[in-house]
């Protein structure tokens, strides 16, 4: 998105460095993330991409091995400031994951979790708005609205994901992350989460990791090439898979190796 | 080359065969040996739940027993039942010496006198009348009368005299003895008396023992496992913690009983004998269980529930709380019943630190001093007297069915719980 010609940076990620114990994982990346907008981050298996996606809400911090070096800004702070406070940062950076992983409880319940620990409602009235505008954001009212009591874990895969996105959207996030979100859905369901992304864009920032380079060309304005822990080219979708500056990037595309 | 093939191939299925015989041999040999043992206990074990009496007629003579006329309660408390307790029994056979008459008295328990006045308290109306009461036959008798006494000894070797048999037999073929549900065996405390003996007391205090244990180890344990699961950092120390749990676990149960000894009663100064004691002992021995349970349920939640929590901004805290714990709880619950269960049939702390004490009365509290079902067999089986052989198979079944309803129990938990959301 642009204001007055300008675009809007919301994350920038300047020399990023990252270990797995003395294993180095993610080689100085420097990055910048366009606010409201879709950044499809691809690259072979074991490239660093979905690191780098973790490093934006320091899920690495669960890895007792797993250290992180260099500046991430978002909204020109730097989340990895000893100042910073993780639960703060996760309620404006959600996270959608590659297996859907909806909590063993009801639907209404996974969806108010969030909001009920950030202390987001005041009133059961309050929180079931949150709840269905959440829902219907991510297209999944229609089908379930009879359903909220039943478990979530008793939807179908592609309904699971919907559901794990509406219950990332429920605490009003910045920018949402997401890994691989369609890897373990059939192409239907595939579908209806690309169309729920393009939706989503307009009020949230997405990242998106993806091992399909259609998805990407599908979904993304952006795309960042990753390759044994560098990135290798970013820039717009358009170009990277038209005319890319690197060879290794034109053979990743045109699928000589990967 | 194809023969030698279809050899090899015959070869194959033929050890296949061999292993499966193996197998069910092995599985042949321990129900074999599951139920001779079984065998064993009920058949040894299920007269002691009946219990024979002699149906002897009292004459409530109000002179015998020092009464006044139109006696209050309190008279009646205090009357003397004793001689009129004497004299009935002496009544079975009118021409007895007076050594044949103590011979008569020793046919019923002690408690005699005791059964003959709970009879008048209960209808006073009996004073200067004649009725038939239920008396507890001696325990040799008991035997004799259940079969199980060897008649055919000589009498210098019986503990029953020719006298007392020959009488007792005149009252069976009259009729007047009775076999009749033991209800004294599960509301008596112990007693020398195998006729009198039951197991309240130690049943309670097993009761008790095993709160005691319930109360200090479940929380201890299930915190411990939480932390060195979900918060302790991987390094050298929490790995040699984590070895001397295991280590732990392993380290018989007299070493506890021993540190029960040397810290609890000699330090503490705490109750000797009691199931406060014997609970704290059997909560350090049960720790360990229940850590290791509890540490496996919660390696058993998936991670990406942890990550899905923590993704949304709960804290460590939260996502251990609300999502780790509860899904770990059916694994953990089943584990701690495991233990308790483990816990209520250990004897050998228990004799350390005293719960082996002869006790007669029923504990009411923890503080009280009492015995625990193990301990029970364990006593009896020393005893001398033949009655207490059927008293020791009994008392097994009883722990038997506590601890098969504990283990059903925790299957019922892990079940039940474990399903709801798949």
């Amino acid at each position: 998105m642009k204001k007055n010609g300008v675009k809007m940076i919301k994350i920038k990620a300047k020399n990023v460095d990252v270990f797995y114990g003395k294993k180095q994982a993610l080689y100085n990346i420097g990055l910048d993330i366009e606010e409201n907008q879709v950044t499809a981050l691809i690259g072979p298996s074991g490239c660093g991409k979905s690191t780098f996606l973790r490093c934006l809400n320091r899920m690495n911090d669960v890895i007792d091995i797993c250290s992180v070096k260099g500046e991430i800004l978002i909204n020109d702070f730097n989340i990895n400031d000893k100042s910073c406070d993780v639960v703060r940062l996760r309620e404006k950076i959600g996270m959608v994951f590659q297996k859907p992983n909806p909590f063993p409880k009801t639907v209404y319940e996974n969806i108010s979790y969030g909001p009920t620990i950030h202390g987001m409602a005041q009133s059961k009235q309050e929180m079931d708005e949150i709840v269905e505008t959440s829902l219907k954001k991510a297209a999944l009212w229609e089908e379930i609205k009879d359903r909220l009591h039943e478990p979530g874990t008793g939807l179908s895969g592609g309904q699971q994901q919907r559901l794990c996105i509406a219950r990332a959207i429920s605490v009003r996030p910045e920018v949402i992350l997401m890994d691989e979100p369609c890897s373990a859905l059939d192409p239907i369901a595939t579908a209806q989460i690309e169309e729920l992304i393009d939706e989503l864009k307009k009020e949230h920032t997405i990242i998106i990791v993806t091992h399909s380079m259609a998805q990407a060309a599908r979904v993304s304005q952006n795309t960042g090439f990753f390759h044994l822990g560098h990135l290798i080219e970013h820039g717009s979708t358009d170009k990277i898979f038209k005319n890319p500056d690197n060879t290794k990037t034109q053979d990743y595309i045109t699928g000589r190796f990967g | 080359m194809n023969k030698s093939k279809e050899q090899l191939l015959n070869k194959r299925y033929k050890a296949e065969q061999r292993f499966r015989l193996y197998g069910l041999s092995a599985i042949f040999m321990a129900l074999l040996f599951l139920t001779i043992f079984i065998f064993k206990i009920f058949s040894t074990g299920y007269s002691a739940f009946q219990k024979t009496w002699l149906i002897v007629p009292v004459t409530f003579d109000a002179e015998l027993m020092m009464l006044e006329q139109n006696p209050s309660n309190e008279d009646l408390q205090d009357a003397d039942y004793y001689d009129i307790a004497l004299k009935s029994m002496a009544d079975l056979d009118p021409n007895a010496n007076e050594d044949q008459e103590n011979e008569l008295k020793r046919m019923v328990s002690y408690f005699f006198e005791k059964e003959i006045k709970n009879e008048l308290l209960n209808n006073p109306g009996l004073i200067g009348k004649t009725k038939e009461v239920y008396l507890t036959a001696s325990d040799d008798l008991d035997q004799v009368f259940k079969g199980n006494y060897p008649r055919d000894l000589p009498e210098d070797q019986r503990r029953v005299s020719d006298y007392q048999l020959k009488i007792f037999d005149q009252l069976v073929a009259k009729g007047k003895v009775e076999s009749k549900f033991n209800i004294s065996f599960f509301t008596y405390a112990d007693s020398r008396e195998p006729e009198l003996a039951g197991i309240a007391s130690s049943f309670m205090g097993s009761i008790f023992s095993i709160l005691v244990c319930l109360m200090i180890a479940f929380p201890v344990a299930v915190l411990a496992a939480i932390y060195l699961e979900e918060f302790a950092p991987k390094n050298r120390f929490t790995d040699f913690i984590e070895v001397n749990i295991n280590n732990l676990a392993a380290v018989p149960s007299i070493v506890f009983g021993l540190l029960g000894l040397g810290v609890l009663l000699a330090i503490f100064h705490l109750p000797r004998s009691t199931p406060l004691v014997g609970g704290i002992t059997l909560s350090l021995m049960t720790l360990p269980t229940i850590i290791i349970a509890a540490r496996a349920s919660l390696k058993a939640v998936p991670p990406s529930i942890r990550e899905a929590a923590l993704a949304m901004g709960a804290s460590r805290m939260q996502t251990t709380m609300h999502h780790t714990v509860p899904l770990s709880m059916p694994g953990t619950l089943s584990g701690t019943i495991i233990g308790l269960a483990q816990a209520l049939g250990e004897t050998a702390p228990l004799i350390l630190i005293g719960m082996v004490a002869f006790v007669n009365t029923i504990p009411g509290s923890p503080m009280d001093p009492a015995a625990s079902l193990p301990v029970q067999i364990y006593i009896w089986a020393e005893s001398a007297e033949r009655g207490f052989v059927e008293k020791v198979s009994a008392c097994i079944m009883v722990l038997l069915g506590f601890l098969i309803i504990m283990n059903l129990f925790a299957q019922i938990i892990r079940h039940k719980f474990e399903k709801k959301w798949s």
